[in-house]
C-alpha cells in the first residue's frame, strides 16, 4: 500500500499518530502530520487504513499499487 | 418536525443517550429540530451523517450564526480574537496550528509520569482521609486542572479564583448576568497573568506564544478558552467513566490490563459521549440526505446518538472496553475535532487505571439512583460521586 498526506488540510489532530505511530507522526512547530513511510509493511495495514478512516479532514490517502 | 431537543436521561439508565434520540434516528436521522429562540433547524443523530455535517465546510462554526439548540444558554456573540473554536479557516486555522504543536501525541505522552504522580498524591489522599469519598472532588477534577495549570503556567493556588467561575459558565440556565460576572472574573485573571508573563516569562505555553505575534488580548482570549477546555472536559469523563466502570462490574478488569487501557479509554468515550451536541450553520444551501439545509440554518449534531448508531458500532448500547471503538466522534470530527484529545486520552488512561488497581474493592457508597447528573450542565456526567473501599 502507499500512503499520501495533505499537510495542508491537517489539523494536527494526532489521530494517525496515535493509532499508527510508526508510520505518522507530529510536526514539532505545528502539530501537523510528517509521514515516516510512504510505503508502510503489511502488518501495519489495518491499523493505517484505521487512521486514514479516522482523520478529521481526510487527509490521509492510501492507494493500492 | 421534532420541538425541542431531547436532554432528559431515562431514569436508572445514566449513560444512555437522551429518551427519544434512538427512535429519532431510526426513524429520521435528519429531522426538522425546533429551537428555543423560534428558530426552525435541524437535527442529526446518525454517525454517518454527523460526521458528513462536520467535515462540511459549507456549515460554519461561526458563533454569530448559530441557533442554540436548548434554553439558557448565553446568546451568541461574534467570536473575539483567539476564540478560534467559534471561527472557520482560514482564521481558525491560523490560530489551530500556533498551538497544536504543544498538544501532539508526542508531547501529551511524555506527559504520563507527570500524570501518574498527580495521580498518586490524590489516591494517597484519598485513602489517608478514609471511605466514603466524593470521587469528583478527591480525584476527576483535580488531576485534568492540576495538568492543564501545569501545562499552561497557571499557578494552581490560584485556582480560588477560576475554577469555580469556569463551572459557573457551563451550568445552563444561568443568568446572563451570572455568566457576565464569571466571564469577567476568569477573564480578568488572565489577563493579569498574561500582564505579569510579559514582566517575567516562565517555562509554559503562555509564555512561549508571548513570542508569536498574538497580540495580547488573543493570548487572554486564547488562555481563557484553554483552561475552560481543560477544567472540565476530562474531569466529567473521570467521574462517569468510573461510575459507569462500578455499575458494570467486570469491565473494570479489562481496563487493569496495561495492554488493552488504550481500546478500553476509546470505549469509554463512545459510550459517555460527554459533550451531548455541537452547532453548525449553513452558509449556503446544501443538499443533505434528500433534504435541502437553507443558508441561515443551524443544524445540531447529536454526539451520543452518533455513537451508539448500530449502522456504525455492532451492539451499541453495550458498554464493552474489548472492544476496537475507533470512530467515535467523542471529540468531534472535522477541522474542529478536539485540540486536547491526546491529553484527554493520556489522562483518562492513567487515572482510571490507577484509581481501580489502588482500590480493588471500590464500590458505590450511595445506590446508583441517588448519584446527582450534570443534566444541568453543558457538558454531562455526576456532580458527586460517593464511592468506599474495603470491607
Ligand atoms: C474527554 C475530554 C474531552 C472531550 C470529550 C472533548 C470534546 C471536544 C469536542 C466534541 C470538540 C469539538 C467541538 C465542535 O466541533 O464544535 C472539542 C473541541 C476542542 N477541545 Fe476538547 N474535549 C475534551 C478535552 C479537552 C481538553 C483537555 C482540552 C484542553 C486543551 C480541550 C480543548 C479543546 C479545544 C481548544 C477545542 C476547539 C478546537 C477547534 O475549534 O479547533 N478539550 N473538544
Ligand atoms: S489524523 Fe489527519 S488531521 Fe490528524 S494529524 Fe493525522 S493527518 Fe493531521
Amino acid at each position: 500500500m502507499r500512503v499520501g498526506v495533505d499537510t495542508g488540510a491537517c489539523v494536527g489532530s494526532g489521530q494517525c499518530a496515535f493509532l499508527a505511530p510508526e508510520v505518522f507522526d507530529q510536526r514539532e512547530e505545528d502539530g501537523v502530520v510528517e509521514l515516516l513511510r510512504e510505503e508502510p509493511p503489511e502488518d501495519r495495514r489495518q491499523a493505517v487504513l484505521r487512521a486514514a478512516r479516522s482523520c478529521p479532514t481526510h487527509a490521509i490517502r492510501v492507494t493500492e499499487p | 418536525m421534532v420541538a425541542s431537543l431531547p436532554t432528559g436521561r431515562r431514569a436508572g439508565r445514566p449513560f444512555d443517550p437522551p429518551a427519544g434520540l434512538a427512535e429519532l434516528r431510526e426513524r429520521r436521522p435528519l429531522s426538522r429540530l425546533g429551537y428555543p429562540d423560534g428558530h426552525e433547524g435541524w437535527l442529526v443523530t446518525s454517525h454517518a451523517l454527523v460526521r458528513e455535517v462536520l467535515a462540511d465546510r459549507r456549515f460554519s462554526a461561526r458563533a454569530e450564526l448559530q441557533h442554540m439548540p436548548v434554553p439558557g444558554m448565553p446568546e451568541p456573540w461574534p467570536a473575539e480574537p483567539g476564540v478560534f473554536g467559534s471561527m472557520d479557516p482560514p482564521e481558525h486555522t491560523r490560530y489551530r496550528r500556533l498551538l497544536a504543536g504543544r498538544f501532539t501525541v508526542r508531547r501529551m505522552r511524555l506527559l504520563t509520569e507527570r500524570i501518574e504522580e498527580a495521580t498518586g498524591e490524590r489516591l494517597a489522599a484519598m485513602e489517608r482521609q478514609g471511605p466514603p469519598v466524593d470521587l469528583v472532588g478527591a480525584l476527576a477534577q483535580p488531576v485534568p486542572a492540576r495538568l492543564i495549570c501545569e501545562l499552561l503556567g497557571v499557578p494552581y493556588d490560584d485556582r480560588e479564583r477560576f475554577q469555580r467561575h469556569t463551572l459557573d459558565l457551563f451550568r445552563l440556565g444561568a443568568s446572563p448576568e451570572e455568566t457576565a460576572a464569571a466571564y469577567t472574573t476568569v477573564h480578568e485573571y488572565v489577563r493579569e497573568l498574561v500582564a505579569a508573563k510579559r514582566a517575567a516569562p516562565t517555562d509554559d505555553l503562555l509564555s512561549d506564544l508571548l513570542g508569536s505575534d498574538l497580540t495580547d488580548e488573543e493570548l487572554v482570549n486564547i488562555g481563557f478558552v484553554l483552561l475552560g477546555a481543560g477544567l472540565d472536559t476530562t474531569a466529567n469523563m473521570l467521574a462517569l467513566g468510573a461510575f459507569a466502570l462500578l455499575e458494570h462490574p467486570g469491565q473494570a478488569e479489562a481496563l487493569r490490563d496495561g495492554d488493552l487501557a488504550d481500546d478500553a479509554v476509546e470505549e469509554l468515550l463512545r459510550y459517555l459521549s460527554v459533550i451531548p451536541f455541537t452547532v453548525r450553520t449553513a452558509l449556503e444551501d446544501v443538499e443533505l440526505h434528500g433534504e435541502r439545509i437553507r443558508a441561515g440554518e443551524t443544524v445540531t449534531v447529536s454526539i451520543p446518538a452518533a455513537n451508539r448508531d448500530p449502522a456504525r458500532f455492532a451492539d451499541p448500547d453495550l458498554l464493552d472496553l474489548t472492544r476496537a471503538s475507533g470512530g467515535h466522534v467523542a471529540f468531534g470530527h472535522g477541522v474542529h475535532q478536539c485540540l486536547g484529545q491526546q491529553l484527554a486520552r493520556v489522562e483518562l488512561r492513567v487515572a482510571l487505571p490507577a484509581l481501580f488497581r489502588r482500590f480493588p474493592t471500590l464500590r458505590l457508597a450511595a445506590p446508583a439512583g441517588r448519584v446527582p447528573l450534570r443534566t444541568d450542565m453543558i457538558i454531562y456526567g455526576v456532580h458527586r460521586l460517593p464511592v468506599a473501599w474495603g470491607d
